[in-house]
């Protein structure tokens, strides 16, 4: 079955209307209109490359992160507009929020031949899969069956009060599961959805980076 | 019709028809004639042999239609492939129910086979026959005295029941059973599934009355959501062990994003059992000991356990065992305390693991092994080096001075303590309603087997646990089958 994956940005806005919390971000075309939006968002930020059908952007180094201020951003901005592919010329940019949080979770939706629509909740970062800890329950999950991921997890105690922050917001959590449950009920043409990094803030989360796959 | 009327004819028969019983001891057809009639099967008995030869002293028909009608219920298929299905349709003209063909060539054996076996289930469903295997090893089932298979054991009876998609593990289980002494209801080796699968043999078995626990053996699901709802259905009311063989990583390479890459198969089927209540294992002994354990035991209502130990290292490296098992070692309350102190000198540990420290006496183990049990703060009870004592007399009374020198009385006194024990065990588990596991390594060390301690065990209808590792590890099989109960307050 051919698919095609939505761009960073759709795939955080789709996220969000099934309760997933998103980074504040917004698209710009240019390096003026980054620097406009990075003074908006206010400093630092992050800016990527942003296109239908771009994924693995860290490895391929279309991510700046932690601009300080806008000369920083107009330098990252040309740069990533520069590194755009020979398909790639409707690649625009995204200027984001910097995130700040020590732990940083996996969530997501697969669509597995044997037992179907999955949610997956994990350790993120960019150890995710090395690590491996990861953990699946079929849909649809209840609220208990969310929770009792966590518990689930290796590493659960990454989610109990750690290093100076509070725990973890197991409810937030529960509730970015429940919300990709049911838009893997709602949305059948949705292949997969790939949150990574869920970032921990506080004791509340953000998505920073997410794709969604969908049938083509 | 009720799920056990529907399965009666596969493990209730009231008469068993055997095809291809040659008069060659080394055949499949063969075996199974002299298994069921080794093992005591009461039905009829109707054994098919082309040439109506005797074998094993018993007269043989030439054909299924010589057989009297209405008088079997099942049977079993030991003929080549070519004949198999016209025999099922005069077997249904007789009456027959149920077949569970052990003939092989079907579909593990390219696409002939694939369409002799689409052949045979057509004649089994416009009968309205049950269909196990083809390629399949054999049934059990201990109520009705029937062992219809073609190898070893013949499990002693017991409450667990098991499908397996592969023949030999319902072998190996049944070892299990037969040196460990809790046994086995039903059991079928699953061959191709051809008609029945795993699903419908659980269907069964959570209805069956005889049935308290099953275990499955896995290789492949063929419909996940089916499994996983008949699973579901299955833990709500028993409790169901799983071990999965072939976990692959197919398909992964090819996923594109890290969720993809991160779901294996096996990871899957990991959270499906989390999800569902299933018991999973990784291996048969520890699926043998859990199914057993379930059978034998009372749930614990939480994690809070005790170790118990008349000596030293058994209860420290039981402790270890327990905490990374995530199992509570809970701190020994202070009333609990107290009352072992009134019956012990003050070098016993004062704390948990309780360890006696050798200043037991005549009653103290079974009084020490009550109040455990009794005490609010404990769930569970881990009883370890049950027999060490007779061990010990074991030597005095094979030595060369034995029965002088009071040796004798002193044997004795060994070996009734350790009975005691045992019993002392069993009874403050019944008593308060907890698990208490006994281990202790002399269970197969042992090789005579006639050590009291285990032996009484085993003869109330428990298992000794061959070391306090795997006591461990079936009580956490307990503890989270409860929790995931509690969770669903189911």
């Amino acid at each position: 079955m051919p698919t095609r994956t939505l761009s960073e940005f759709e795939s955080k806005r789709l996220l969000g209307t099934y309760g997933v919390p998103t980074v504040e971000e917004a698209l710009a075309v240019d390096e003026d209109a980054a620097a406009g939006v990075a003074a908006k968002i206010g400093f630092p930020v992050a800016v990527k490359l942003c296109a239908e059908g771009l994924a693995h952007k860290t490895e391929r180094n279309l991510v700046r992160l932690g601009l300080a201020d806008e000369p920083e951003v107009r330098a990252a901005a040309a740069d990533l507009l520069a590194l755009r592919g020979p398909g790639e010329r409707d690649a625009v940019l995204l200027v984001q929020r910097m995130a700040r949080g020590r732990r940083e979770l996996i969530a997501g939706l697969v669509r597995d031949g044997q037992f179907g629509r999955c949610v997956m909740l994990g350790i993120g970062g960019i150890f995710a899969e090395v690590l491996g800890d990861v953990v699946f329950r079929l849909v649809p999950l209840s609220r208990r069956d969310a929770l009792e991921m966590m518990d689930d997890l290796g590493a659960s105690r990454v989610l109990a009060p750690f290093r100076g922050e509070p725990a973890v917001d197991r409810g937030a959590v529960a509730a970015v599961l429940l919300g990709l449950a049911r838009l893997s009920e709602e949305r059948r043409d949705v292949v997969s959805v790939d949150v990574n990094p869920l970032i921990v803030t506080g004791s509340s989360l953000v998505a920073v980076d997410a794709l969604v796959e969908v049938e083509a | 019709m009720t799920t056990v009327e529907r399965f009666q004819p596969l493990f209730q028969p009231r008469g068993v028809v055997i095809s291809g019983v040659s008069t060659h001891p080394g055949k499949w057809g063969f075996l199974f004639l002299h298994h069921i009639l080794r093992f005591g099967y009461e039905g009829r008995i109707f054994a098919l042999n082309r040439e109506g030869a005797e074998v094993l002293g018993r007269r043989t028909y030439r054909s299924i239609d010589d057989v009297p009608a209405a008088e079997a219920d099942l049977l079993i298929v030991c003929t080549p492939t070519g004949i198999n299905a016209d025999l099922l349709r005069r077997a249904a003209a007789r009456g027959v129910r149920a077949a569970f063909v052990a003939a092989a060539g079907y579909g593990e054996a390219g696409d002939d086979g694939k369409e002799l076996e689409r052949e045979l289930v057509e004649v089994a469903n416009g009968a309205g026959m049950l269909l196990a295997g083809p390629n399949g090893q054999g049934l059990i089932s201990t109520p009705a005295h029937l062992c219809a298979q073609m190898v070893a054991p013949y499990p002693p009876p017991g409450r667990i029941s098991l499908a397996s998609q592969s023949g030999n593990l319902v072998s190996s289980f049944g070892n299990y059973a037969a040196m460990a002494g809790v046994g086995v209801s039903r059991a079928i080796s699953c061959g191709n599934s051809a008609q029945l699968g795993v699903d419908d043999y659980l269907d069964y078995f959570l209805d069956d009355p005889e049935t308290s626990v099953a275990f499955a053996y896995l290789e492949g699901v063929r419909d996940g959501r089916r499994f996983f709802d008949c699973a579901s259905r299955f833990t709500a009311r028993k409790p169901l062990v799983v071990l999965k063989g072939g976990a692959t990583a197919l398909g992964q390479a090819a996923a594109s994003s890290h969720t993809g890459s991160l779901a294996s198969d096996d990871r899957i089927f990991d959270g499906v059992c989390r999800q569902a209540g299933i018991t999973r294992c990784e291996t048969l002994e520890e699926s043998y000991e859990a199914a057993a354990t379930f059978a034998t035991q009372p749930l614990p209502r939480g994690r809070r356990v005790v170790v118990f130990t008349a000596a030293g290292g058994w209860g420290v490296l039981c402790a270890d065992a327990c905490v990374r098992a995530g199992l509570e070692v809970v701190p020994l309350p202070e009333d609990l305390r107290r009352s072992i102190d009134a019956l012990l000198p003050s070098r016993w540990s004062r704390a948990n693991p309780v360890d006696l420290a050798g200043g037991e006496t005549r009653d103290t183990i079974p009084t020490v092994l009550d109040l455990l049990a009794a005490h609010e703060s404990v769930d569970a009870v881990l009883y370890l080096g049950i027999g060490i004592q007779s061990a010990n007399a074991a030597l005095l009374k094979t030595g060369p001075y034995y029965p002088d020198h009071g040796l004798d009385r002193i044997v004795d006194f060994h070996e009734r303590q350790d009975r005691r024990y045992a019993e002392a065990a069993h009874a403050a588990s019944e008593k308060h309603g907890k698990p208490v596991l006994c281990a202790s390594e002399l269970v197969y060390t042992d090789r005579t087997g006639t050590n009291p301690g285990p032996q009484t065990i085993g003869k109330i209808g428990r298992i000794t646990y061959p070391s306090a590792h795997r006591a461990v590890r079936a009580l956490t099989h307990l503890v989270r089958y409860a929790a995931w109960r509690r969770a669903r307050e189911l």
